[in-house]
């Protein structure tokens, strides 16, 4: 069957078998986005987070039937190297990856959750950063998350400036 | 070119020393006494330090470097990039030698078409340490050939060149290296020139920012999951989900006409699926029938009994002095880990293509050499014909420290003549890991009349690390007598104690047991420091002054001492509980690298909460100290993580949890909020970075619980037995 849906500000219709499909196996084998990682399939670690009209869905375990019309956004499109979103550009100056590979999760859990809570605790980020880390570069992150909600806020400063 | 010579026959007297030697012994001590034997003591100060300079193709750098037409220099890296940070410091040290600027350096992973095959591996927190000396001279001999290059098209005298970013100057010329190199197709090597004086160094000691960070914070495919190849299928292997199952029959009937199935290979020792696609493969492989000789009955209390002291056969591989004598007031503690899982977020995976005489394995590995080996031996193909080409790694841990999966990869794909990529699910990586393994330690010590230790003696019994590896050959377990990995961290470092001794047992599981990060050290260490402090406790001693009077003076021992004082002192240690927070101290020497920890906990409705530890090591020179720091801070919540939470279970036959959340790990809620790290520097080359930390975590956290709450923690995970 076609779905269409918006990845990355791009309209895509895709064919698929069985819109049951995983949304990930969608973006990363149809739609060749390999950000989006495969950690656990069971929405248990988190390294496959991407957002779904801006909410962070575990893309594992999200059938791609529940994305037709909707707007998905991905690691790809989140920022790029001449534009960074402010949470990659938070990650960068706090030199936060290690292995790498669950980092695209967090960060999109993290841009998730700035858009709901501009300027989160640490209560806060423990409640809602709950993907899994096997190098431990939590400290690092928590340090990068409390950054990129200042870069952000400095970023609405300046649009409205421009306004 | 004498001395070239000479040089050169030294690397292969070494060679022979380091790599084929340990090899061809094929001598069986059982149950020897390690501390007697010169020679056995000498390699097992060699496999214990590891501090061997790295070997292969160390006089040839025209494999381990391009020059690019845009003036860049490729270096082509034998080691592997797993989050350690390998690339970013050798980036540096060739950056430092070639004369250019960090971002004219790429590191790539050395396809073994290159020819740079790292005959070892990717682990032991070896890389920096070996590559130190030999990829620094490589560097300067790849600058000196351009340099001869360039006086010769210059038409100016070598002597009055001089380089900077990569653009060679003299006489009022400038030539690139890359117009310096352009047509040359003979190169001469030189001799090894002066190295740079430390003095005059630009980027190495520097913390540089990673030289994979943007492509790991903007999503770029670079991990062997992320691999693929033109017209490749998706394969799936049948997995038992029972321990020490054997392959009897399958029954592929169902499978046969499910949609996608491509082939159904059944090999004597597994069974796999090739479809059209990922979810179709493993939909095939649930309808595959197999019928498996298994073990049903094993559960975690018979591995436990198992894995006893007084099981299995023994090493003394450490002894000072006599024995403890009249037995009245020696105290014994007993200490437990568990089964660990590596559980690193990306499943191990493959893509192979065999193609006529050749295969191309696409692959995140930590062993290049082997895995191309393994692929050569079962296809009967050439060894130079087989391609791996390594990707970053997505954790590395020691888990891939063994990749067979690559072979019934190429299996499949030579069966169906396409590329074929296959990974694990989460469940298959959970049952199927090379776990930590489980040991048991029996400590005992005796005060005198100072309080100080007038005995200590260490017993501890582990599965197989280095055992039955693949990567290393078992004579040199045999000839030392005991697992290389499993007596990682069991040795008395207190070695001012006139008595002392250490004993290592070894039982084989039926499930297989290897590298976990760090090896033995995380659980031996935990025992033995939790051990000192109970100790410190009964002669009524803080445990900082107690540990630093029976340390000895060598210059390991002095490395020790340093970081002890640092840690506690940046700490401000201290054995008052204050605000319901207590600390914990602990300290190890790792592969020649000391480390110490300071814990602070609190318990939350009888958790353990750790909200600071301060890290104080001694690495040597620190090539990149933001990156060392990274690892200190990524070893404390991993070991965090592995001392407070995970645990692995055997239930009727079947090792469990087989997923995140049931197998629990520390999260973001559990880091602690500080982690503070000193660096000190007692020797003038790098060490051993990537393990060490992970040492003293557990007892430190131990050790503060017993402050706190006065209950002594002797089980790894730690959980409190009562309300605090």
């Amino acid at each position: 069957m076609e779905i269409s849906l918006t990845v990355n500000g791009i309209l895509k219709t895709v064919d698929i078998a069985d819109e049951n499909t995983p949304l990930l196996w969608v973006v990363r084998d149809t739609l060749d986005l390999k950000g989006t990682k495969f950690g656990c399939g069971k929405a248990a670690c988190g390294a496959c987070t991407l957002l779904v009209d801006d909410e962070a869905v575990r893309s594992c375990s999200y059938p791609v039937k529940f994305a037709e019309g909707k707007k998905v956004t991905t690691i790809e499109g989140l920022g790029d190297r001449e534009n960074p979103h402010p949470v990659q550009q938070a990650w960068i100056e706090e030199i936060v990856p290690q292995c790498g590979y669950c980092q695209p999760g967090f960060m999109m859990a993290t841009a998730a959750l700035l858009n709901k809570v501009p300027k989160p605790t640490d209560e806060d980020i423990d409640k809602n950063i709950i993907n899994v880390c096997r190098c431990g570069t939590y400290y690092r992150m928590r340090k990068a998350i409390h950054k990129a909600a200042e870069l952000q806020a400095e970023k609405v400063i300046n649009e409205s400036k421009e306004v | 070119m004498a001395d070239k010579e000479k040089d050169s026959k030294k690397v292969s007297r070494r060679k022979f020393l380091v790599k084929g030697g340990l090899g061809t012994i094929g001598v069986v001590a059982i149950g020897a006494y390690l501390f007697r034997s010169p020679i056995r003591r000498q390699i097992l100060g060699v496999v214990n330090s590891l501090e061997a300079p790295y070997l292969d193709n160390i006089d040839q750098p025209m494999i381990w470097f391009e020059v690019t037409s845009d003036n860049n220099i490729l270096l082509h890296s034998p080691k592997m990039e797993m989050g350690q940070g390998t690339f970013t410091g050798i980036a540096q040290m060739a950056a430092e030698e070639l004369s250019v600027s960090m971002n004219q350096i790429q590191v790539v992973h050395a396809a073994s078409s290159t020819g740079n095959v790292d005959s070892f591996a990717t682990g032991g927190s070896t890389s920096i340490s070996g590559l130190w000396k030999p990829l620094r001279e490589l560097s300067a001999m790849l600058r000196v050939m351009l340099l001869k290059e360039a006086a010769l098209k210059m038409n100016v005298d070598i002597d009055q060149l001089s380089v900077v970013d990569g653009v060679i100057s003299g006489n009022g010329k400038t030539l690139t290296y890359a117009q310096a190199a352009e047509g040359v197709e003979n190169w001469e090597v030189p001799d090894v020139p002066v190295l740079k004086d430390a003095k005059d160094y630009k980027y190495i000691g520097q913390p540089i920012a990673r030289v994979d960070l943007d492509a790991k914070v903007y999503g770029d495919p670079i991990f062997g999951m992320d691999a693929e190849m033109p017209g490749m299928l998706y394969g799936a292997v049948v997995r038992a989900s029972k321990i020490g199952s054997t392959f009897i029959s399958a029954d592929t009937k169902a499978a046969e006409s499910m949609p996608g199935v491509v082939k159904i290979v059944v090999e004597d020792d597994f069974v796999g699926v090739v479809e059209n696609s990922m979810i179709e493969a493993e939909n095939a492989k649930d309808a595959i029938n197999v019928t498996w000789d298994s073990y049903d009955n094993l559960n975690t209390d018979a591995i436990v009994k198992m894995m006893t002291v007084g099981n299995g056969k023994s090493s003394v591989i450490q002894k000072n002095g006599d024995s403890f004598g009249d037995q009245d007031e020696v105290v014994t503690l007993e200490f437990r880990s568990p089964i660990g899982a590596h559980a690193q977020i990306e499943p191990n995976g493959v893509v192979a293509f065999v193609d006529g005489d050749t295969a191309t394995i696409k692959i995140s590995t930590q062993v290049v050499g082997l895995t191309r080996k393994e692929v050569a031996k079962r296809l009967d193909l050439d060894v130079e014909k087989v391609n791996v080409i390594p990707t970053y790694l997505g954790g590395g841990f020691g888990r891939r420290l063994h990749t067979p999966h690559a072979v019934q990869a190429a299996i499949m794909s030579k069966v169906v003549g396409k590329p074929v990529k296959y990974f694990f699910s989460r469940k298959e990586e959970f049952q199927h890991d090379m776990f930590r393994p489980p040991t048991h330690h029996v400590i005992k010590g005796k005060l005198n009349e100072e309080g100080y230790l007038a005995g200590l003696e260490h017993q501890f019994v582990s599965g197989d690390v280095a055992t039955d590896s693949a990567l290393i050959p078992n004579a040199l377990t045999n000839f030392l007598g005991a697992d290389v990995g499993a007596i990682r961290g069991g040795f008395i470092q207190y070695t001012a104690i006139p008595n002392f001794k250490a004993e290592c047992w070894h039982v084989e599981l039926p499930f297989a047991t290897s590298w976990w990060r760090s090896l033995g050290l995380l659980a031996n260490t935990f025992a033995m420091e939790s051990f000192i402090d109970e100790m410190a406790l009964k002669a009524n001693m803080n445990a900082v002054d107690f540990r630093l009077h029976q340390i000895a003076d060598e210059p390991i021992d002095i490395r020790l001492k340093n970081v002890i004082k640092a840690a506690a002192e940046k700490a401000n240690y201290s054995e008052e509980v204050k605000d319901g927070r207590a600390m914990g101290f602990a300290a190890s020497i790792d592969a020649n690298t000391p480390c110490a920890q300071v814990v602070e906990v609190s318990i939350v409705d009888n958790e353990i909460v750790v909200h600071k530890v301060t890290v104080a090591m001694d690495p040597g020179l620190a090539v990149n100290p933001d990156q060392i720091r990274a690892q200190c801070e990524g070893c404390v919540i991993m070991g965090m993580s592995a001392v407070l939470y995970e645990q692995m279970f055997v239930e009727d036959g079947e090792l469990t949890p087989t997923i995140y959340g049931p197998y629990q790990m520390a999260l973001m809620k559990n880091a602690p909020k500080e982690i503070d790290v000193v660096l000190l520097q007692g020797k003038d080359t790098p060490g051993a970075v990537g393990e060490p930390p992970l040492g003293p975590i557990g007892a430190a956290i131990a050790n503060a619980v017993r402050r706190l709450t006065g209950e002594r923690l002797t089980e790894l995970p730690l959980k409190l037995s009562k309300k605090a």
